[in-house]
């Protein structure tokens, strides 16, 4: 179908989009890369009487290494981050998840913020930004504040940001020396969403796990840690050995694609296999 | 801009040729092509971005003309398969999918040249793996994916063999 009437406001600064989204309250909704609300708007999902389109907003893309984190701007589009240098160099986990979101015409519209800011619960870089610890940076009435990427994921389509607040970053730590990384998911057919997803990041050394912080997608109604399976990681230090505590902790919910069941066998199939990788 | 509209003033450069239109704000990229500027050639598949057939280049790199408002279009450089075959930026795609038989009714083949054309633009000398990697947001319902490939491997080929003699 095709999306049903709307009016489009192209703001140029923050400012302009904040006072519009101020202004229509709930009735608008911000247009990012489109990947995924314009779908929505096909379908009737969602019909919305104000699009505030961000793209014009000088400043809100790009990426930025400090001395402490990277920042990533919000509409920073999904080709940047998989052809960034300084994205392969400090964040290889958001390098590693690149491909398997979509195909490239979608990554060459789709924006960082947009997956974030969405909360799909089968969506791969909400995941990344779980297990790196991300900060996401969001603009609002009494200016700017900062949510942890734990408290930012609240359900299915979910954030923790309020009516008239925009997305305009997120700040990853720089992961420090002797950590590692490693992503997998799987699905169906190249760039569908995940049936189930992995991302992982910890320390490893000596044969041992430290700091482990193991992010599961396409399992929940939100991305989530594993803290059972990470704790017994750190203990035992052997992947087979921890994988049945993910019983406990993932509860998949049956979908389209898969029961509960299935779900579940295919999350500890793929643990086995990311964790087996970050461990070699 | 500021205030919303629900009809707004677009000027876009289509295929090299500037123009001027006024556009409902819901009318996708894709329907602005073909119904205000006749380009038929950019086909209407899915409508939700799966399955390939609105391929079009903005900016010079490809999108997919249904998930994309015409209005967000304003002031970019829009290239859709009618200029890249009469520019002959694609005259051996062309070619190499007549000779391997690779469209049947042809509703995809727009799309996958203009996907075809960005991976071997980018990259000089792709594998089949990559091809079909590539491809994967293109759906061809007739004929699958093997003469599409063995076109697409042909071209490359040949380009990497000229660029090394």
């Amino acid at each position: 179908m095709k999306a049903p009437r709307f009016a489009y406001a192209r703001p140029v600064s923050i400012a302009e989009a904040l006072a519009l989204l101020q202004k229509h309250g709930d009735d608008a909704r911000v247009l990012a890369g489109g990947q995924s609300l314009v779908p929505m708007l096909n379908f009737r999902v969602a019909s919305p009487g104000v699009l505030v389109d961000i793209n014009r907003i000088a400043g809100l893309s790009g990426i930025k290494v400090t001395k402490n984190h990277v920042r990533i701007g919000a509409l920073t589009r999904h080709v940047e981050l998989e052809r960034s240098a300084d994205i392969a160099k400090h964040l290889p986990l958001v390098s590693s998840a690149m491909p398997h979101i979509a195909h490239p015409a979608i990554r060459n519209r789709g924006t960082f913020g947009g997956s974030c800011a969405l909360g799909d619960p089968a969506a791969e870089l909400p995941a990344c930004a779980l297990a790196l610890g991300a900060i996401f940076v969001a603009a609002g009435k009494k200016g700017e504040r900062r949510i942890a990427a734990e408290d930012f994921f609240k359900g299915l389509y979910a954030t923790a940001l309020e009516a008239g607040e925009l997305l305009i970053a997120a700040e990853f730590p720089l992961p420090k020396p002797g950590y590692a990384s490693a992503f997998g998911e799987l699905a169906r057919r190249h760039g569908d969403y995940a049936m189930v997803g992995v991302a992982a990041h910890g320390l490893r050394k000596g044969g041992k796990f430290s700091d482990m912080r193991v992010a599961f997608f396409g399992v929940g109604d939100r991305p989530q840690r594993a803290t059972g399976f990470e704790k017994a990681l750190e203990a035992q230090s052997s992947v087979d050995g921890s994988l049945a505590r993910l019983d406990a902790d993932l509860e998949p919910r049956a979908d389209l694609h898969a029961s509960a069941a299935m779900k579940l066998h295919l999350a500890k199939v793929l643990a086995g296999r990311v964790l087996g990788e970050l461990a070699a | 801009m500021n205030a919303p509209l629900e009809t707004v003033e677009i000027e876009v450069t289509v295929n090299g040729e500037r123009v001027k239109r006024s556009v409902p704000a819901r009318l996708n990229l894709a329907d602005f092509l073909r119904y205000e500027l006749e380009l038929t050639g950019t086909h209407v598949g899915c409508e939700h971005g799966v399955c390939g057939a609105c391929t079009v280049r903005v900016d010079g790199e490809i999108v997919r003309g249904c998930l994309m408002f015409a209005a967000q279009a304003d002031g970019c450089k829009v290239d859709t398969i009618e200029g890249l075959s009469d520019s002959r930026e694609i005259e051996e795609l062309q070619s190499a999918f007549v000779l391997t038989n690779a469209l049947q009714c042809g509703f995809c083949t727009p799309g996958v040249l203009m996907a075809a054309q960005a991976l071997l633009r980018d990259e000089s000398n792709p594998s089949r793996e990559r091809i079909r990697e590539y491809l994967s947001g293109n759906y061809c319902r007739c004929t699958g994916y093997q003469a599409i490939v063995d076109a697409i491997e042909a071209v490359a080929k040949a380009r990497a063999g000229r660029s090394t003699r």
